[in-house]
């Protein structure tokens, strides 16, 4: 146990090292959920005065923050699956195999990075949504909350996507894989518009949905009147969810061991 | 005292059968090759050996640890130079190895002065904190090689591991492999399908074919089990078959054999069986391009223990 902790830390250690000398990656890292803030937040400025409402505040920016950071997170974890395929192609991962590291490490890693990478890019959406002017109202809990809510969607959507990943082996599989769960897991929830707005079929597909519990968490804290009850059950789905992907993920890496 | 004992290896790929009862032993110390086409089984032997595949059946031991029972005391015995390049290459040299000894248990002074003296041993030492990916392929082979030596492991298996460099980078290879193995008294199993590597390199050698050891011996004993020389005809046009009739008829020519236009055989010697091959084949008008004749080599081997020529079954396989 111990020794798989230190593995996955070497692993973890091994990877963030290897990001931090693309200068692409870390302006991406930055820009891109300023881009999704600032694209989203002006295109549907004027939804919170729909009729019908839903929204639990008049403020877009405010209604949308938090899910950006989910949505980003969700992003994260879905793509995380490239990097194990690089491993792949490149013979890294056997080279590992033929050391005593441990093997869980090998998988748990590639879930702590992509949580982490989502948590540090939580971070930045947040600070950027407080100078638009964006007020979390139940204060330092929220932020927890808001980070706890990215860390576990970006880690059980990095278990699938190491799954698919471990059984597919190719990198065009894996694209099309990831832009086809990508899209209508972003549109089956409320991230971009208030659950009361979407079709009757589309709420009741969206209660399923990772995606918007982890949406559903981070918007309680952020908007007055936290229902603090919602909120644990929203973590405790997700957290649920990443031990089962976990699991996924590490049966799956077997399977590819086998195939070896 | 053996390091490495292989008894009949059997494993099973779909339809292909990759070992069929593979048996050698490797003793302490010894630099031992394991020569075939691509395709005989020679990786997949490593890769039992190195725990990253079981064997369908037998038993494989590395310094008296059973593979598939002990698997973490084999891995970390030794030190496992795969085929293909598993060097991280978005990272440094220095990086790769650390991380390597890192997950071997190493750690800190100890760690960072076994890092130093395997950058400087295998003349990395100035390319060290550079990013993988703009080494050249000698220098991510060699890297590849470290990797295996971090953590002194005492039996080392190195897969083909100077395919892929061209003639300069494979003989500095080699110096550089000859040296090491005498410095750290590592035991060695090599895979390699070049003849001349296994050579140079090994002290005995098993030639596998089709999942099996066919024979194995220390290569000049190899090379003296086939007695007398080689002579080889090349035929200007393709009447093989009648020269063939014609060679085998004559005193003291064995092992006759057709090979597209060519002709093998195996005589006592070169220099007296040459005139009477030429004659013979003159008067059955049959015209020569070429002759040749050179004393027994591994490639000769080769060809007698398994019936086929070592460069086509490797194309074949290929």
């Amino acid at each position: 146990m111990i020794e798989a902790a230190r593995d996955t830390w070497f692993m973890v250690g091994r990877q963030a090292r290897n990001l931090m000398r693309e200068p692409i990656w870390i302006a991406l890292l930055v820009i891109q959920p300023l881009v999704w803030l600032t694209l989203y937040g002006q295109l549907f400025k004027r939804v919170t005065h729909l009729p019908g409402g839903g929204f639990g505040t008049a403020s877009y920016i405010t209604f949308l923050a938090p899910a950006i950071v989910v949505m980003n997170a969700f992003f994260g974890g879905t793509w995380s699956g490239m990097a194990m395929i690089t491993d792949l192609d490149r013979d890294v991962i056997p080279r590992f195999l033929a050391t005593p590291v441990s093997r869980v490490a090998l998988v748990a890693s590639q879930l702590v990075r992509s949580a982490l990478i989502s948590v540090i890019q939580a971070l930045i959406i947040l600070v950027i949504a407080l100078a638009l002017g964006v007020r979390i109202d139940s204060g330092l809990r929220g932020w927890l909350v808001i980070l706890a809510s990215a860390g576990l969607v970006s880690a059980a959507f990095a278990g699938l996507s190491q799954g698919i990943a471990l059984l597919t082996r190719k990198e065009a599989t894996m694209i099309a894989l990831a832009n086809f769960i990508g899209l209508p897991l972003l549109f089956l929830s409320s991230t971009l518009i208030s659950i009361k707005q979407i079709p009757h079929w589309m709420q009741v597909a969206a209660r399923y949905s990772p995606v918007n519990w982890g949406v559903d968490a981070a918007r309680e804290v952020v908007l007055p009147g936290t229902d603090w009850g919602s909120v644990g059950t929203h973590l405790g789905l997700l957290l649920g969810l990443t031990i089962v992907m976990g699991a996924l993920a590490t049966w799956t890496f077997r399977l590819y061991q086998r195939t070896l | 005292m053996d390091a490495i004992v292989v008894e009949d290896l059997h494993k099973r790929y779909g339809d292909v059968q990759a070992l069929d009862g593979v048996s050698f032993s490797v003793a302490e110390g010894e630099v031992f090759g394991l020569l075939g086409p691509n395709g005989a089984g020679k990786t997949t032997t490593v890769k039992v050996l190195a725990t990253l595949t079981k064997p369908d059946s037998g038993r494989a031991e590395v310094v008296f640890h059973d593979v598939v029972r002990e698997p973490n005391a084999v891995r970390r015995t030794i030190g496992y130079v795969p085929q293909s390049s598993g060097v991280d290459r978005e990272a440094t040299g220095r990086e790769n190895l650390m991380l390597q000894g890192r997950i071997q248990g190493m750690k800190g002074k100890r760690l960072g002065e076994r890092v130093d003296e395997l950058l400087d041993a295998l003349g990395l030492a100035d390319a060290a904190d550079r990013v993988v990916r703009g080494y050249s392929g000698g220098m991510k082979r060699r890297l590849d090689v470290g990797l295996g030596l971090v953590h002194r492991p005492r039996v080392v298996f190195l897969d083909e591991p100077t395919t892929g460099l061209d003639p300069e980078a494979r003989a500095a290879m080699w110096e550089e492999l000859g040296a090491l193995a005498q410095r750290e008294a590592l035991t060695i199993l090599l895979t390699t399908h070049y003849l001349e590597e296994a050579d140079h390199l090994a002290g005995r050698i098993a030639i596998v074919s089709r999942g099996a050891v066919v024979v194995e011996g220390t290569p000049n004993e190899l090379k003296r089990s086939l007695e007398g020389d080689a002579v080889t005809v090349e035929l200007v046009d393709g009447k093989v078959d009648d020269a063939s009739d014609v060679v085998t008829a004559l005193e003291g020519v064995r092992d006759v054999r057709t090979e597209g236009r060519f002709l093998r055989s195996r005589v006592e010697s070169g220099a007296r069986a040459i005139p009477q091959i030429l004659s013979a084949l003159e008067r059955s008008g049959i015209a020569v391009e070429a002759v040749d004749s050179h004393r027994p080599s591994l490639d000769d081997v080769y060809l007698h223990y398994t019936g086929r020529e070592f460069r086509a079954e490797d194309e074949a396989a290929a």
